[in-house]
């Protein structure tokens, strides 16, 4: 599988989630916001957390129109895989990818602790190593990630089994617990807890690798 | 010529940042503060004979998230 990780100016995550795809087998090379095009022969494309542009306007919005990321929709539209972590799933939703607006979270507070997710898709390649209804650990750390879609978009997401996690103990307001997402052709998934950071026995468990081996198990096979 | 453009959550969003400053303002003695919703206003300094066709698409490109916010445009 070969990988590529974007980082913008404020991003925080990069080097956590190259470390969780290497683990996992991946190839991966880190790419710069400026670049105008994705290395050759890029399976994955993984926007990391952080504070991409100092969060200015909205969460992920600068960094949305950031020439990388026309090369990130170019990918998704060739059916190429992209995840988005954090603040990496504010800038799927802001390049429109996926469905949706993170806003501030209900409580107004920056949350920064493990929650417990519900696997409720295992419709994909992200998911496909878990089963629908196991319990993942993977930590938190946002202070905008109150999922929020139209009652009509909601409708149509769980019509098409597109949520892929869901909390079992909403720390945030997401409208129905959502935690992540999948796009129509399930190979972008956008998510606010952090798998990468669950990767090491060491560092607060391991139930992230799951993601990552099921990922790179698809491309292997592909 | 300049242009304000004011963003606000739209109708039916929660916006708990305006809930937090309806209780502040209850808390300070201010009764009957039945609702607040927050928003921005972005000022534009624009090239004179700018049309408002091209602010629009500002914000449809990127000030507003036309998922959650709404947009009015002031052409000064």
């Amino acid at each position: 599988m070969r990988a590529a990780v974007v980082v913008f100016p404020g991003s925080n995550c990069d080097r956590d989630m190259a470390v969780a795809l290497r683990a996992a087998g991946a190839d991966v090379q880190m790419v710069w916001h400026k670049d105008a095009a994705m290395p050759d022969n890029i399976d994955l494309v993984a926007v990391p957390g952080g504070f991409s542009f100092g969060d200015y306007l909205r969460c992920g919005a600068i960094a949305a129109q950031s020439p990388i990321c026309k090369a990130v929709v170019d990918h998704a539209q060739r059916g190429g895989y992209v995840l988005g972590v954090c603040n990496g799933f504010q800038v799927l939703t802001e390049t429109g990818l996926l469905p949706g607006a993170l806003m501030r979270n209900a409580n107004l507070k920056f949350i920064c602790k493990d929650v417990d997710l519900v696997v409720s898709s295992s419709n994909s390649a992200f998911t496909s190593g878990y089963g629908v209804g196991d319990t993942v650990c993977y930590p938190v750390a946002h202070h905008d990630g109150n999922y929020s879609i139209d009652d009509k978009g909601l409708a149509r997401i769980k019509d098409e089994d597109r949520i892929a996690f869901t909390y079992t103990d909403n720390p945030n307001g997401s409208v129905a617990d959502i935690a992540g997402v999948l796009s129509e052709n399930r190979r972008v998934l956008g998510m606010m807890p952090h798998p990468e950071r669950a990767v090491d026995a060491g560092h607060g468990g391991m139930d992230g690798q799951a993601l990552f081996r099921g990922l790179f198990d698809q491309m292997v096979s592909a | 010529m300049k242009a304000r453009v004011y963003v606000m959550l739209k109708n039916g969003v929660l916006d708990p940042q305006g809930e937090a400053v309806r209780h502040a303002l209850g808390t300070l003695g201010f009764d009957g503060v039945k609702g607040v919703r927050q928003g921005k206003v972005i000022e534009l300094d624009l090239a004179d004979g700018t049309s408002e066709a091209t602010v629009e698409q500002m914000c449809e490109k990127l000030l507003a998230n036309t998922v959650i916010e709404s947009y009015r445009i002031e052409v000064q």
